[in-house]
């Protein structure tokens, strides 16, 4: 396939119904952070985006919020695809992004350069879409917090070490801050800004 | 003349629900903090549930089944029509009952039964900021929000204590949510409070008018402002539900004559009537029970 | 034996059918058709297009007979129908310099090029009754002057000619016209989003505010430059095109009001303004918004912020009346839990009161007691 039939291919086959259930999915997911939800969908996103993380950008992003691609993302059919499907801006400039994807293996080394909100208005903030090599396998981390009653545990296999003080300089700026959704195929779970995180 | 347009399902159109979701995402994320949005014209006044209307057209799926309440009850006539434009709209199941609803609309109340978890509460919301009375401008009470200076709400609760000797709020009483952000319940009786406080539900609130969306996750604290010396304290009845004997409600004062003559029954009509099902007799029933007999 | 209330959907169905009956009223009259509204109503049309922000005739036509002739409920059912519409794009901003001018008149000068154009006014009509209006009696036609076809010079430019008025207000290249139907508000605002405010705001409102800055409540010394209606094209940019196409023509009414100068020992003085627009033909309205948009530059302008119609905040969150009417109007619906709560803590207050009283009466019998 060229990258052009690549990019036109795919999407939700009902639009209205699909992007309600992922949605939802996605708010269960913000209210109780850590929990492990699964996109039962194929949305024939160009790879490597993943499955779950192509369903998200068609649920949440239109022209409206502009989007931001890791460089392995960039490169591929996965800029023209979320152009194509939702219409969406896809910019250069970090700090400009409502919506960020990061391919496997290309966690930023700092969340600062993206939009952190600010104190007045702490929603205007990227939402960060992070794929990662597994979720519910590989190092558990506990995490505590508004959605949680007592502790969650969450297994994630690659999120590099640097995650952990990124993720708590991060919670140390509310109420400015990113929110994330880690991503692993049809995978994904949940951590807004609230959540604290720890390894087991 | 113009063909007038068939609707969406749930009324608004696709782009308008991917706004409104983002903005209950990022609410979620900043507990107590009220995210403004692009609210639009609905079919429906302003101040009569728009916010609500429009967060629940937003999550709403067609696997939901609604209950919408007013006051409590399920038969007011706002909450009749609210429900009937859902049906209308979306052709969703409903309910009355609070225990098989997935989203629950309400106006003024929390349900008597505990919610359980992956229930959705949505509240209809007239002013969204708990400081709109003490400062009317906008960019002002921002300011203070941002600096978590919430100094002139406990002046507020203060004066009232020192002029009438209690806190005269009794209804959108003023809450902080996971230690940062003061928030207004809407206007719910403070009654009602204590249900919010690490509720298994998720609290969505719908400021339609205002343009406002903000939410409380479950298990999540939510504690009404007060002082070491005036506690806060809710609600006491002195009788129970004459229909069903219930104590520890919320109850609605019935006028029975000209001459003073009135009945307490409970504001959450399900509730009520769930428990008359289940046998219980409160003093206005037991008499018929014994006639029958 | 109480019973609860129930029933309310049955209650709600009789009563817009109720309410249907009373908007047919008798039966042995025709009803009014949409057509009719259109032509012999106009102005009210006018109305719920303007504050609808909506330009459709017919379907205002519509709004007022299902509103029984009810405005505000009339430009509320059509916002409610706008809400749904699909947006394809902005339109190019209309030149009202190439207007189709219907009236046209100037209070800053007694004759202009272009000429003083009274157009189909009110204002010289004695507000006599008109018994021939009882009946159906024949019309005049209308006497028209053939168009001439060039542009009908606006006052404004007279003035900029000379420099002796500010420049129209200029965004930056990049700067997208907003629109407060699609964005949440945010204040202070830009004049943009702030005339589309007042654009839509209500006509009654406005004159309000519009008259307490003459009467010394934000003062802003006021000529009327120029009132224009007419017929506008209206254009818009197609990017597969490469150039805008027409649309259509609407009619609209636009007010320049010019105001006391504003300058410095850098800056010579000039002559400030206030904008008006308004769909259809509106005077009242574009004068009163040009008032109000004046006022509302005082920031702009370093005045002080003294009076109602200067405060930007105050005036945007009250100018819609859609929003007003739902408002105040919800006051209606039952509030009996809140009252219930408020009822509980008089009484306990008043019992309170009361225990003191009492008290305070057995402790001077006791004293009297003593005494005897």
């Amino acid at each position: 396939m060229t990258s052009k039939t690549q990019a036109l291919s795919g999407g939700f086959s009902q639009p209205v119904f699909e992007s309600q259930s992922v949605f939802r999915m996605l708010m269960d997911g913000m209210a109780k952070p850590g929990t492990l939800c699964t996109v039962d969908l194929d949305v024939g996103q160009p790879e490597p985006l993943g499955g779950a993380a192509g369903a998200i950008a068609l649920t949440l992003c239109d022209h409206e919020t502009s989007v931001w691609l890791s460089a392995g993302l960039s490169q591929s059919a996965v800029a023209e695809w979320i152009g194509f499907h939702t219409g969406a801006p896809i910019i250069r400039e970090k700090a400009e992004a409502h919506f960020a994807f990061v391919e496997a293996g290309a966690t930023p080394a700092s969340f600062g350069l993206f939009s952190l909100g600010s104190q007045e208005f702490p929603d205007r903030s990227t939402t960060l879409v992070i794929e990662v090599k597994a979720l519910g396998q590989g190092p558990l981390m506990t995490l505590t917090g508004p959605g949680i009653r007592a502790t969650q545990t969450i297994a994630v296999d690659g999120l590099p070490d640097v995650f952990m003080r990124l993720w708590a300089d991060n919670r140390a700026l509310f109420p400015r801050g990113v929110d994330v959704i880690l991503t692993a195929g049809q995978k994904f779970l949940c951590l807004p800004r609230t959540t604290r995180l720890a390894l087991q | 003349m113009t063909d007038l347009a068939t609707y969406n399902f749930a009324y608004l159109d696709e782009q308008t629900k991917r706004m409104i979701r983002r903005a209950i995402l990022k609410a979620i994320a900043i507990p107590g903090y009220q995210v403004p949005f692009a609210s639009r014209e609905m079919p429906m006044p302003y101040g009569w549930g728009t916010g609500g209307v429009q967060v629940t057209a937003a999550i709403l799926g067609p696997d939901d089944v609604l209950k919408v309440i007013d006051q409590g009850a399920d038969d007011t006539t706002n909450a009749v029509s609210i429900r009937a434009f859902f049906q209308k709209v979306a052709n969703v199941a409903v309910t009355t009952h609070t225990r098989d609803a997935t989203i629950i609309q309400t106006r003024h109340r929390i349900p008597e039964e505990k919610l359980t978890e992956g229930q959705v509460l949505v509240y209809q919301v007239p002013i969204p900021e708990p400081l709109r009375f003490l400062e009317p401008r906008e960019t002002e009470t921002r300011k203070m929000h941002a600096l978590e200076e919430y100094g002139l709400m406990h002046v507020k609760l203060y004066e009232d204590i020192a002029r009438n000797g209690h806190i005269a709020t009794t209804y959108a009483y003023p809450v902080k949510v996971a230690g940062r952000y003061v928030m207004d319940p809407s206007p719910t009786p403070k009654f009602d409070n204590p249900k919010m406080h690490m509720s298994e539900a998720l609290q969505l609130f719908g400021a339609g008018r205002e343009k406002r969306i903000y939410a409380v996750p479950p298990h999540t604290e939510v504690v009404s402002l007060d002082f070491e010396d005036y506690p806060f304290e809710i609600q006491k009845f002195e009788q129970p539900c004459a229909l069903c004997g219930a104590h520890d409600v919320y109850l609605d004062e019935v006028v029975l004559d000209d001459k003073g003559g009135r009945m307490f029954v409970c504001s959450d009509t399900d509730h009520c009537e769930d428990r008359r099902d289940h046998g219980h007799a409160g003093a206005m029933l037991a008499p018929k029970k014994e006639a029958a007999e | 034996m109480y019973v609860a209330v129930k029933g309310g959907e049955a209650a709600i169905n009789n009563a817009h059918r109720l309410l249907a009956d009373r908007r047919r009223g008798d039966r042995s009259l025709p009803s009014v058709t949409i057509d009719q509204i259109v032509e012999q109503l106009g102005l009210a049309v006018d109305r719920v297009m303007a504050e609808a922000s909506l330009y459709d005739r017919s379907l205002a036509a519509l709004a007022v007979r299902q509103a029984r002739g009810d405005m505000i409920e009339a430009i509320f059912l059509l916002r409610a129908y706008r809400t749904t519409l699909p947006r394809f794009g902005a339109t190019v901003p209309v030149d009202t310099a190439g207007m189709k001018v219907e009236r046209r008149i100037s209070a800053t000068y007694k004759d202009l090029p272009g000429g003083q154009l009274l157009g189909p006014t009110f204002d010289y009509t004695h507000r006599l009754l008109d018994p021939s209006l009882l009946s159906d009696e024949q019309v005049e036609e209308p006497v028209r002057k053939q168009a001439g076809g060039e542009e009908v010079m606006r006052v404004s430019d007279i003035l900029a000619h000379e420099g002796l008025i500010e420049p129209d207000g200029e965004f930056p290249e990049d700067h997208e016209a907003g629109d407060l139907t699609r964005e949440p508000m945010e204040f202070p605002m830009s004049r943009d989003l702030r005339l589309q405010a007042l654009a839509r705001g209500d006509e009654g409102f406005l004159l309000a505010l519009g008259y307490s800055t003459q009467r010394g409540y934000g003062r802003n010394h006021p000529f009327v430059g120029e009132i224009r209606i007419g017929e506008v094209e209206v254009e818009m940019d197609i990017a597969e095109l490469g150039f805008a196409v027409p649309l259509g023509r609407i009619r609209v009414t636009e007010c320049q009001m010019v105001n006391q100068f504003k300058g410095s020992s850098k800056a010579p003085p000039q002559f400030t303004r206030g904008y008006g627009l308004v769909f259809g033909q509106s005077e009242r309205k574009a004068m009163a918004m040009s008032l109000v948009d004046r006022a509302l530059r005082a920031e702009e302008l370093g005045e002080d912020i003294i009076a109602p119609a200067q405060d930007e905040e105050f005036v945007i969150s009250h100018c819609d009346n859609v929003q007003a009417t739902g408002f105040v109007e919800h006051l209606k619906l039952p509030h009996y839990v809140d009252f219930q709560a408020e009822l509980g803590l008089v009484r306990k207050m008043r019992s309170d009161i009361d225990k003191a009283r009492s008290k305070a009466r057995s402790g001077d019998n006791l004293s009297q007691e003593a005494a005897e």
